[in-house]
């Protein structure tokens, strides 16, 4: 049972989706690939070289890979492809973006976002929202996976110096070219890897008003998240969103402010360990799934809540 | 320039869908279907592209069932200008569609295809990007933001870490995220003229590909549900549950 999980990475370190994807391999072989592909690769490398679970390193070192193009780095997963009974990506719009081209040139029905490993050929993952949970069986001879990370517990760092390989870069699709990229700088934790998150939403009437969250999110060391809704307002930028199309989290806390609590935000974070909701309106179904909810004006409640931790 | 919209009949977003009693699938008897609201996203851009000038032809495209006429009606009543039923019975997986979508591309050689990124049925987010593949053109999934010139596509897209811009060669794959555009409401008087648009079907078997599918559904269930919590009084006592009784703060 030949397995490839293909790296996420930003040239400098590894994702923490990689680690996740690798744990969801190791449920079903022993035998995992990782494969970095990208430009100066060389602390990604290092860093990849100590995970736990995995037998070998494919390393990619090409211009051609800096900035994950879908069109360049399918041609090289295919040219690998034959070697390999799985490929697996994380379910981010990384392995989103990349994982499906891959597939349609293998002539594979690729499976995604799953959640669960019943046996080598079947899986669970969640359809409309999140509302109801399939079991999935692929007749296909080669399986493709995208993993949702919240599902699988990271593998560890300790393992030492796994042997690692070059591989030839593909011929260039040329079809494509990067641009620029506007990236989030932020001190705090990673929304999807954040043991904490506090998220805001329509409630929080201004991106200003923001300002209420990110005091207590220094205080408990969380990451900020924000429904759809906030984000559409411009209250803040779209990697905030939590939810069915946005970023899917299950920190051991979430706390969600002036959020209503609509099918498509719980999607994204129904999966956290405790969750706690503040809402003026006390039939708002976000109380249907919290721990603990407190009925009040978030106004008053958040400057409240920030003094007293 | 010609755009052509592949766009999914789904279960309307608001339908909080259940598993049948047997577990066999989802229950869709009598639920309200409607456009895949992603896809409504995708076929808005392209009638503001056509509007501003840039695209003579907006066609609209669907694979399913015959029922998916009214969607594509509704889409015609949008601003597509004509429109293609591939019709099956069997409910095909994203590789088969691509594989379909991919034939109606050859016999109309749009210069711009646009896809809603996820239909919100499977939530699969497959479709766009397998029919790149197999047509060999570039993609930008997850679009925000939309500009043409004469030989490129640039592209706007939301990643996990913020935006990322990229420019494609013609003919290219575009598909939408949420933010791209709010999409308009169809007005009566163009519900009445969509009724007389181009609506040609045409099934499945005729196009000489393979279309079996590829997994098999083995049951639909519940996710597991939670159990209702409690409502507390004050700032003071969920600071203490948070502390003493769930133990996730210091
Ligand atoms: C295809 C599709 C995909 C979607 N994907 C997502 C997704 O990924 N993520 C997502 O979040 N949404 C998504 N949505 C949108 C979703 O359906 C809801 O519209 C959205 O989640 C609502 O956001 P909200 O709860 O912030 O706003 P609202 O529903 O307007 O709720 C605001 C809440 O704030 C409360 N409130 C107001 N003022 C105060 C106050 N002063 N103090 C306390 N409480 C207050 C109100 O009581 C209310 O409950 C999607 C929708 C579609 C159609
Ligand atoms: N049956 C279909 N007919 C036409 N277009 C489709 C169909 N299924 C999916 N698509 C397109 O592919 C997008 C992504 O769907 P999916 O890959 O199923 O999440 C949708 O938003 C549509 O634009």
């Amino acid at each position: 049972m030949n397995i490839l999980v293909i790296a996420e990475h930003d040239n400098a370190n590894l994702k923490g989706a990689t680690l996740n994807t690798i744990a969801a391999a190791k449920e079903i072989g022993s035998d995992i690939t990782l494969l970095v592909a990208g430009s100066d690769i060389a602390s990604v490398i290092s860093e990849a070289q100590q995970l736990n679970g995995i037998t070998k390193i494919l390393n990619c070192d090409n211009d051609l890979y800096k900035n994950s193009l879908a069109e360049e780095l399918s041609n090289l997963v295919v040219s690998l492809a034959s070697s390999f009974s799985f490929i697996l990506a994380p379910a981010t719009t990384f392995g989103k973006n990349l994982l499906p081209r891959v597939s349609a040139k293998l002539d594979v029905q690729q499976i995604s976002d799953i959640i669960a490993i019943e046996s080598e050929d079947t899986f669970k993952r969640p359809i409309y929202a999140g509302s109801c949970i399939a079991t999935v069986k692929s007749n296909d001879a080669v399986k493709l996976i995208t993993v949702r990370s919240t599902a699988f517990d990271p593998v560890a760092n300790d393992n030492s110096d796994v042997p690692v390989e070059s591989v030839e870069a593909s011929n260039s699709a040329n079809i494509s070219e990067f641009v620029s990229e506007e990236l989030a700088k932020s001190d705090r934790p990673e929304l999807t890897s954040a043991n904490i998150v506090i998220s805001g939403g329509r409630g929080m009437q201004s991106g200003d008003n923001f300002h209420l969250l990110d005091s207590i999110a220094d205080k408990l060391g969380a990451a900020v998240g924000a429904s759809r809704a906030a984000v559409d307002a411009g209250f803040v930028p779209n990697d905030y969103q939590v939810g069915q199309t946005g970023k899917i989290v299950a920190p051991d806390l979430y706390i969600a402010v002036g959020i209503s609590g609509a099918i498509q935000h719980l999607a994204g974070m129904k999966d956290s360990k405790v969750i706690v909701a503040i809402n003026k309106d006390e039939d708002a179904p976000i109380f249907q799934v919290s721990d603990y909810g407190l009925v009040s004006d978030l106004f008053n409640a958040l400057p409240e809540l920030d003094s007293k931790l | 320039m010609k755009i052509l919209v592949p766009l999914k009949r789904v279960v309307d977003y608001n339908v909080k869908v259940r598993p049948l009693p047997d577990n066999t699938n989802v229950d869709l008897n009598n639920v309200k279907m409607s456009v895949n609201p992603f896809c409504e996203i995708a076929l808005e851009e392209a009638v503001r592209i056509k509007e501003a000038g840039n695209a003579e032809e907006v066609i609209a495209v669907t694979v399913g069932k015959s029922e998916s006429q009214e969607q594509l009606r509704t889409a015609l009543a949008l601003g597509a200008d004509r429109a293609i039923l591939v019709e099956t019975e069997s409910l095909l997986e994203p590789l088969a569609i691509a594989k379909v979508i991919s034939k109606v591309v050859e016999e109309e050689n749009p210069d711009l295809i646009i896809l809603g990124k996820q239909a919100i049925d499977g939530d699969n987010n497959q479709t766009g990007q397998m029919l790149g593949a197999l047509l060999d053109y570039p993609q930008a999934t997850n679009a925000s933001e939309v500009m043409l010139d004469d030989s490129n596509v640039t592209v706007t897209r939301e990643i996990d870490g913020g935006l990322q811009t990229l420019k494609l060669n013609k003919p290219a794959i575009v598909t939408t995220d949420l933010r791209l555009n709010e999409p308009r409401y169809a007005s009566l008087p163009n519900i009445m003229k969509a009724k007389k648009k181009e609506l040609t079907v045409k099934n499945v078997n005729d196009l000489g590909i393979d279309v079996s599918p590829r997994t098999e559904l083995l049951s639909v269930e519940l996710p597991p549900s939670r159990d209702a919590g409690i409502i507390v009084e004050s700032v003071d006592e969920l600071v203490d549950k948070l502390k003493n009784e769930a133990k996730v703060i210091g």
